[in-house]
């Protein structure tokens, strides 16, 4: 039997939530007040994931960088290996929102694409 | 010297939402006054996700935020300078700016509405003793280095302040390849929110220290280390408690200010809590035809909001323009914060100007559980609404109806107070 | 093999090597930082004192009445912010009379024109937010405010168009007499003079007693001060002291000739010579002491606090001229308060004191005005917007809290001695001197830096060796 702690995100109410695990089962989940607790604490125990943003350099543009982000959620454990996916990388001016710049970052099956235009010079 | 209906001094969140906003009903004569390269203001430099959550109904970035109005601006034809730096504004709403291309400009304008945003408190405001070696970055600048310049401030990281773009800082920091060895606040609860306590420091691992504070910083040319202490309730640090951080930072997160030196040289009043222009229903200052919103009228922690409340304050900068407001009834309720709640925006209602509905937004002092939100009009509680839990890092805000408030012909002043359950 | 070196860029060595340019001599300022200016004499008050306080017949209390005199000429010759606002000690009741008669004697004696006691009436009709517990108050027109950094930059500047030589990041480690005057070990080099200009700030003894028998100890007395922003700076429109008292030492609260108000300093001895750290203790001391002669200070306006070393030397007194042992060595040290005010007569001692000793011959091109940054704010809107047509610079606002261009900024960098680093470009522009300190525009002066100086962004610092501002790029350790 395991037990996580969790501070649960979905209102400021921040509730401290008690996941009880048996191997790979969620076993109870306790100290939320509502249900959107109960779902965002078995989310969280079960697959985690998360959006990740950053800036990449920009070849011949207005600005020096452009921000990217995932297209999605990835798991949370790929976090480090999408970010060193970027190392390196450049990209031409003109950039758009929503071109590609990895496609299919660390192997997640998520493209990670640019939050900004950055016309050319 | 050039004249305009409206012109907005700011193209941040505020400024391009007042602008469609004041274009939306039926003023042409428009006129954005940026002082950057490029509109969107502190927008483009939060490169992080979750905006947009209210206005859109999915999550976006800064940058994606700030293009949907920019979008908007560019599709309305409304106008704008950038690089331009306001210098000064005077009481008959003449506007003086500058920029390298045209020199000093003159500009008339029939109403002003104020969108400047905020400045991040600095060190000295803190009075936080030590050397002043390089190495001490308020959040928002470290920010800025990092995610517009690809620059690291260093590789060692304390920062002072869990106001969320510390929270968001410690992060970005983390994931471009440095260490964040702790995030100190000096209150006993965190000014962020819980979203940005949870994935931003719990995801990494780094620790919240709160009630703790810098008590000095070491190193004559670089930060070498700061030293953080506990503090009591009072704020003071207690002796003995004392716990040395080596680093080469120290990020600075300790509260926003409202920037007026435009509004309050122009005549405006400034509310001594928000630091921002005293308001009335309409947003509009205790200057006729000067309007303000966003940040520089009081902190917002969603910018959401900001477009919301920039949008009444076009609307009505809009009608003010055409003459279409009434001239008002001249009988003014005074909104009272008490018991709790520091501030409310608007601060009086005229009920002959105010739209069917009003937000009143504010901010309470400390953290609330199971409490109420009350409005008592003259004596009479009117509003009575349970909130699980307030927050001071979290905006607040009760709407009142014209239909309600016509109720109490009399009605001199309501009062905003917190209550026990 | 120079005729005099000057250990020391900061007011002293700057005002020395000013007027010794007026003669034909090689000379050569030493300086261990990275610009003029970075020791004593950045973080003082500012004021530029009428003379009352030094006892009379004293070095000090000559050279400040004389510095006081020359003051005025002298920031219009060389273009630097001087005020003569005027000063008042605050006595807070009747058994501080005998002290504030004192002074007012000390003052007579000492030469000082305009002294007045005034009373509880007169100072509050002058100055409405002085204490409501003042008996009286010495009251000295002569008095005034200067900029430190702008008077200091601009006697090195003047001394440079005038052929002095400056060398910056230069520390001296050892000085050695030789048969013809002295060798000079440096981090740089050995430089080779026939005389010495020891102004060395609160390192003077070390040099001094490097070459002299007769020890000298100078012990390092931190001072530290509040900044307030603008919004505080019609507060008072005098430099208000305190008479030592029932509290102890007062700390003094004056506008700046910036329009800040600036309060403090603390005066505690300390054995660091870089100690330049702002304590609790200290900063507690100031806003408490700050509200005894000055009332409703608005304390939530501060901006920064900094704190600064005063060069005091055992015996109390300036010590300028050669010392006895060490023939060619001209001492400069011990200067504290009334330092700042007395330097251009510092200057002018210094230089007397070599004129005859190397029999020195006048220049007949010496060039005795200098014009400083020019400061767009002071301009006609027409005159301003000529300057943006010629140069577009100036209509790119780069610090927005003090509306500094980045024309100035560029002028900074551009100009002699110029600015290498963002407190260079600080205390030349105040660009980054106002209520944000910096968070808006110190990327923006790192780019311009970086561009003018043709290096990298991380090569910029925020003064000089190893205060390097960023430490590298985003993901290069990933």
């Amino acid at each position: 039997m395991e037990i996580r702690n969790l501070t649960c995100i979905r209102c400021p109410m921040g509730c401290q939530i008690a996941v009880q695990i048996d191997r790979h089962d969620i076993v109870s989940v306790t100290g939320n007040a509502c249900k959107r607790g109960d779902v965002y604490a078995r989310k969280e125990v079960t697959d985690p994931t998360r959006i990740v943003t950053s800036t990449v350099k920009v070849v011949g543009g207005k600005a020096d960088m452009v921000s990217v982000k995932t297209k999605e959620d990835i798991p949370r454990g790929k976090i480090f290996d999408c970010m060193r996916s970027l190392r390196g990388i450049e990209v031409e001016a003109p950039v758009y929102i929503g071109d590609v710049i990895v496609p299919d970052a660390a192997g997640t099956g998520v493209d990670i694409v640019a939050t900004k235009n950055v016309g050319k010079e | 010297m050039k004249n305009y209906d409206i012109v907005i001094i700011g193209g941040g969140p505020a400024g391009l939402a007042a602008a469609v906003s004041a274009k939306r009903n039926g003023i042409d004569s428009i006129l954005i006054l940026e002082r950057d390269k490029e509109l969107g203001g502190i927008l483009n430099q939060c490169i992080h996700n979750g905006f947009g959550l209210h206005m859109f109904r999915e999550e976006l970035t800064g940058p994606e935020y700030a293009q949907r109005f920019i979008d908007q601006v560019n599709a309305l034809g409304i106008a704008y300078c950038l690089n331009t730096m306001v210098m000064d504004i005077s009481h008959e709403k003449v506007v003086t700016a500058m920029n390298r291309t045209d020199g000093l400009l003159e500009i008339r304008a029939k109403a002003v509405i104020l969108a400047m945003g905020c400045r991040e408190r600095s060190r000295g405001a803190l009075n936080i003793p030590g050397y002043r070696p390089a190495g001490i970055y308020s959040a928002g600048t470290a920010q800025r280095l990092v995610n517009m310049e690809g620059l690291m401030p260093g590789r060692e990281i304390v920062i002072l302040g869990s106001g969320d773009i510390g929270l968001i800082m410690a992060r970005r920091m983390t994931l471009e390849g440095a260490k964040v060895k702790v995030v100190a606040e000096l209150m006993p609860y965190s000014g962020g929110l819980k979203r940005n306590i949870v994935q931003c420091l719990d995801d990494y691992g780094i620790p919240l220290k709160l009630s703790h504070t810098v008590v000095d910083i070491n190193g004559k040319e670089r930060i070498e280390s700061v030293t953080l202490a506990e503090v009591d309730a009072t704020g003071k640090p207690v002796p003995g408690t004392e716990e040395e951080y080596s680093c080469d930072t120290l990020l600075l997160s300790v509260g926003l200010i409202p920037e007026n030196e435009l509004s309050s040289g122009m005549g405006v009043q400034l509310n001594n809590v928000t630091s921002g222009p005293d308001v009335n229903e309409s947003l509009e200052t205790n200057i006729e035809g000067v309007f303000a919103c966003g940040n520089v009228l009081h902190v917002h922690d969603l910018v959401d909001f900001v477009s919301e409340e920039a949008k009444t304050a076009g609307k009505n900068a809009a009608a003010y323009v055409k003459g279409e407001r009434s001239a008002g009834g001249g009988r003014e309720i005074r909104l009272k914060p008490m018991d709790g709640v520091r501030y409310t925006v608007p601060i009086s209602i005229d009920t002959a100007r105010m739209s069917e509905d009003l937000t009143v937004r504010f901010r309470v002092g400390a953290v609330f559980r199971d409490c109420y939100v009350s409005a008592y009009f003259d004596g009479e509680r009117a509003v009575h609404t349970k909130r699980r839990i307030m927050a001071p890092g979290e905006m607040e805000e009760i709407r009142l109806t014209k239909e309600q408030l016509l109720k109490y012909p009399d009605l001199k002043a309501i009062t905003v107070k917190i209550e026990e359950a | 093999m120079y005729d005099v070196i000057i250990i020391g860029a900061g007011v002293s060595g700057a005002a020395s090597a000013r007027e010794l340019s007026r003669y034909k001599a090689k000379i050569c300022v030493l300086e261990k930082e990275e610009d003029v200016c970075c020791g004593t004499s950045k973080a003082n008050s500012g004021i530029v004192h009428a003379g009352y306080d030094a006892a009379p017949g004293s070095l000090k209390a000559m050279l400040n009445v004389r510095g006081n005199e020359m003051m005025e000429q002298l920031s219009k010759d060389l273009d630097f912010l001087f005020q003569r606002t005027g000063s008042l000690v605050i006595c807070p009741d009747e058994e501080g009379m005998p002290g504030l008669q004192k002074l007012y004697d000390r003052g007579l004696a000492n030469g000082v024109k305009g002294l007045k006691i005034l009373t509880r009436e007169e100072i509050s009709a002058m100055e409405p937010n002085i204490t409501d517990d003042v008996y009286a108050a010495l009251y000295a027109p002569s008095a005034g405010i200067v900029c430190p950094f702008g008077m200091n930059i601009a006697l090195a500047e003047n001394a440079y168009m005038n052929g002095v030589e400056f060398r910056f990041n230069t520390e001296v480690q050892d000085i050695r007499k030789t048969e013809k005057g002295y060798e000079i070990h440096t981090g740089q080099g050995v430089f080779h003079t026939k005389c010495v200009v020891n102004a060395a700030g609160v390192y003077a003894d070390k040099f001094h007693n490097m070459v002299s028998k007769k020890k000298i100890r100078i012990t390092p007395r931190r001072g530290e001060y509040c900044l307030l922003d603008k919004n505080a700076g019609k507060h008072i429109s005098r430099t208000v002291f305190s008479l030592p008292g029932k509290y102890g030492k007062g700390v003094l609260v004056t506008p700046t000739v910036h329009g800040n108000l600036l309060i403090g300093p603390t005066a505690v001895d300390i054995r660091d010579k870089e100690g330049t750290n702002t304590t609790r203790e200290g900063l507690d001391e100031v806003i408490s002491k700050a509200g005894q002669s000055v009332k409703n200070l608005p304390m939530r306006q501060v901006i920064t606090s900094f704190a600064g070393l005063r060069a005091h030397e055992s015996g109390a007194e300036f010590i300028i001229g050669e010392a006895e042992d060490a023939e060619r060595f001209i001492d400069c040290a011990g200067i504290e308060s009334p330092g700042l005010t007395s330097c251009p007569a510092i200057g002018e001692m210094v230089a007397e004191v070599l004129k005859e000793k190397l029999r020195l011959e006048k220049k007949e091109d010496f060039i005795a005005t200098r014009k400083g940054i020019l400061d767009p704010n002071t301009l006609a809107k027409k005159e301003r917007d000529e300057l943006i047509r010629q140069e577009s610079a100036y209509g790119n606002i780069i610090c927005r809290c003090e509306m500094i261009t980045e024309g100035e900024i560029l002028d900074a960098i551009r100009r002699p001695l110029g600015a290498r680093s963002l407190d260079g470009i600080k205390r030349r522009t105040r660009a980054g001197m106002g209520r944000c300190q910096s968070g808006f525009c110190s990327p923006k002066t790192m780019e311009i830096l970086a561009r003018e100086l043709n290096v990298s962004m991380s090569d910029i610092t925020k003064s000089g060796g190893n205060s390097r501002l960023v430490a590298g790029f985003t993901k290069d350790l990933l």
